[in-house]
């Protein structure tokens, strides 16, 4: 990697293994505005606000440019700031400015940049063709009209999920970001990850809002109104109020929605502790009987899409359980029959989650009892966010309290269920029979942490040796079958999360950069450490919960067939 | 066979290329000089083929004016509109030809599917504009009532062999 000394405004700053020079000048600790830039992606210089000018004169973009001994930028020079101005009133002239209503508004990369270099007019007419809005997917929603086209939704699409469901068409003027023939989403293979409106600067992709039909079931005294809260929502909710990432907010969060008129709140890790005990038996049934393997995890409902959409022939290796998100959902519906029939209302339940599939995950018909969703609606961290702040709530000033019992509790490796290596971990847990702190340590420091994209563990279950991989960002999982196929690696099982992160860098999540999801990562792990019980099958409500049912109802609350006949 | 397109003669396009992305433009290019347009399902069949996203295709085709996405008739009538043809009034020709073909809007292809009309920018012999080209056999000095007839002439034609 190179090294060596640059030159930005005329201070010295050393370069060591930067990739462009523009991480350079952030290193500096000067802000380069752009829209399309991001380091997870491939550099389009698009955009064109990160331009620097050398000593010659000469105007290029930093994010394409190569840090080298010697070289000689201005940042700001009067040139590049009436450029950035000229770009920025250019993107307005193309751009629905219908801002104040707009769901990113306050949170728009546009309107934030356009403030910051005072753009004040706009001169030139928006004589492009009306494109059709399209809210056709279950998790987002595409709004052309609000495109600049910096092609960010089209790189994460194609590069980090491998999925390239849409891209530019057309040329000048007319260009715009679609799916191929101008169709929806919906009849495309999109998998409703949401990356790409994560990655959108402006409001040409946000995430589906439902926060109208939340307060609706709040406000409706018919209604009993249930909560479960997911492992990453408490980590990343407390970046809304200034508080940092990683911070576990669960117990604020359990004030907060009471006061707004939730009836009951409950934690997802109960779930996923159902489905690390459920997941791990089903991979000691396997073991015993010999496969088949690899066995994929089953909890990313974006990885099921895509198994059902692209490659049908490996549902057959997916954990037949449920995400922990419906076997939540399952079982509370089930609990609630004799309470709703006690009192004459009904259980609305709203799950909670870092992620839009998730919305589409809950609108599933396996997922519905007589017609009736198991989950009747998911919000993304991002929309309580929004419902805290429009009740007035201070979030961090809250009081603590408590999830309520007896679905309110989960284990610590339920809760690590949020971060990538998280599931493997908790069925690892399980499955190994010694259970004392040295298996936690021995698989703390295996490679089943981490943030490298593919991690492989090999371990010792009772003589057999099983291999583990985990595997995050979906085009890594499509890579990992591949190397499958071919022959040169094979895993016993396989944790798929089409994130990359996992969960707590979910698309339902406050916007951020990879930094802030790695600590909202090691905020999971702080739970875990200080969690009562670590593992799954410790649970102490958990016999209690599931008493009273026999085999075959547990197997239909708890479990599902994707493999179409 | 979906719209007179056999898919087994397009598979073979894109097999004689080895199937490589880096060829996607020679292949649409070959399979359009077949079949003079590329419909949905050959742009489906490439992205399979290539194992690319069917978006990536539809960007490229979109991206060059020479794909044409839509069906053409039997004659491609090419109109000169560069400067001049346009200067010797080329444009009530295109008029000419629109209204006796009875296009309307954004349409290109005349109902009977037998003629498309197209502009170009220029075809080179300037020094007979007005040009008019009919599947690449060029009309020279072209008038709106010239025109009319040459198309009466070609729709009598296709008449009588009908």
């Amino acid at each position: 990697m190179a090294k060596g000394i640059m030159y930005i405004n005329g201070q010295r700053v050393p370069f060591d293994g930067e990739p462009n020079v523009l991480a350079v000048i952030r290193k500096a600790g000067i802000e380069m505005p752009t829209f399309c830039y991001y380091s997870d992606l491939s550099v389009y210089g698009a955009c064109r606000m990160c331009v620097v000018e050398d000593e010659r004169g000469k105007i290029d973009t930093s994010c394409s440019m190569q840090p080298r001994d010697g070289l000689s930028i201005k940042t700001n020079s009067a040139r590049l700031l009436k450029h950035r101005r000229m770009i920025l009133e250019l993107m307005l002239a193309s751009h629905n400015c219908n801002c104040t209503i707009c769901e990113k508004s306050g949170d728009c990369h546009l309107q934030e940049l356009a403030l910051q270099f005072g753009v004040r007019n706009v001169r030139f007419e928006d004589n492009r063709e009306v494109l059709p809005f399209d809210d056709s997917s279950p998790a987002v929603v595409r709004d052309p009209s609000k495109c600049i086209l910096c092609g960010d939704c089209v790189r994460v699409c194609e590069e980090t999920i491998g999925m390239g469901v849409i891209d530019f068409a057309k040329r000048g003027y007319n260009m715009q970001v679609t799916p191929a023939f101008g169709r929806t989403l919906s009849q495309t293979n999109c998998i409703s990850c949401g990356q790409c409106s994560a990655v959108c600067p402006t409001g040409a992709i946000t995430v589906y809002n439902q926060i109208g039909a939340a307060w609706r079931a709040i406000h409706d005294t018919s209604k009993r109104v249930v909560v479960q809260i997911a492992p990453a929502v408490r980590v990343a909710v407390g970046e809304a109020f200034g508080l940092p990432s990683g911070k576990n907010m669960l117990d604020q969060m359990v004030t907060a929605l009471k006061l707004m008129g939730v009836d009951e709140v409950y934690d997802t890790t109960f779930g996923a502790d159902l489905t690390t005990i459920q997941e791990a038996e089903e991979f000691k049934a396997r073991l015993a009987a010999g496969g088949p393997f690899p066995m994929f995890t089953s909890c990313c409902p974006a990885w099921i899409k895509y198994l059902e959409n692209e490659n049908p022939k490996y549902l057959k290796n997916v954990s037949s359980c449920k995400s922990p998100m419906e076997m939540f959902g399952a079982l509370l519906k089930e609990k609630y029959q004799a309470k709703d029939a006690e009192d004459g209302r009904t259980t609305y339940h709203i799950a909670i989650m870092p992620c839009t599939a998730k919305k589409m995950e809950a609108a599933r018909p396996e997922f519905a009892t007589d017609g009736v969703p198991d989950v009747d609606l998911v919000l993304t961290t991002q929309e309580i966010i929004d419902m805290i702040k429009e009740s007035g709530i201070q979030l961090p000033q809250m009081e603590l309290e408590s999830p309520d019992t007896p679905f309110g509790f989960g284990s610590g490796s339920g809760v690590i269920f949020g971060t990538t290596g998280g599931v493997a971990e908790a069925v690892a847990r399980y499955c190994l029979p010694d259970k004392t702190k040295n298996t936690l340590r021995k698989l703390e420091l295996s490679p089943l942490r981490g943030e490298e994209s593919i991690r492989e563990a090999t371990l010792d279950v009772g003589g057999t040796e099983i291999r583990i991989a985990v595997v995050h960002g979906l085009i890594n999982a499509q890579n990992l079958i591949k190397r499958i196929e071919a022959g040169e690696v094979n895993y016993h099982l396989i944790e798929v999360m089409t994130c990359p992160t996992g969960c707590v860098g979910g698309a339902g999540q406050p916007i951020g950069r990879r930094d802030k999801k790695l600590e909202r990562a090691a905020g999971l792990y702080t739970t875990d450490k200080t969690a009562i019980f670590k593992r799954a099958e410790f649970n102490p409500v958990m016999d209690d919960a599931l008493a009273g049912y026999s085999e075959e109802q547990l197997h239909h609350m708890l479990h599902v067939n994707y493999v179409k006949e | 066979m979906a719209n007179g397109i056999s898919m087994e003669r397009v598979e073979a396009i894109i097999d004689s290329y080895g199937a490589q992305r880096s060829n996607l433009i020679a292949i649409m290019q070959d399979i359009q000089a077949e079949y003079k347009y590329l419909s949905p399902q050959v742009l489906e069949k490439i992205a399979e083929k290539l194992n690319i996203g069917v978006a990536k295709v539809y960007s490229v085709a979109t991206f060059y004016e020479n794909f044409s996405l839509e069906a053409k008739g039997k004659y491609i009538i090419k109109v000169c509109d560069g400067t001049a043809c346009h200067v010797r009034k080329s444009q009530p020709i295109y008029n000419a030809i629109r209204e006796h073909l009875k296009l309307e809007g954004k349409q290109k292809t005349s109902a009977d599917g037998l003629f498309t009309l197209e502009t170009v920018s220029c075809l080179g012999a300037c020094g007979l504009a007005p040009v008019v080209t009919i599947n690449d056999q060029v009309h020279s000095k072209m008038t709106p009532e010239a025109m009319v007839a040459l198309l009466e002439q070609i729709e009598k034609e296709e008449a009588d062999n009908a």
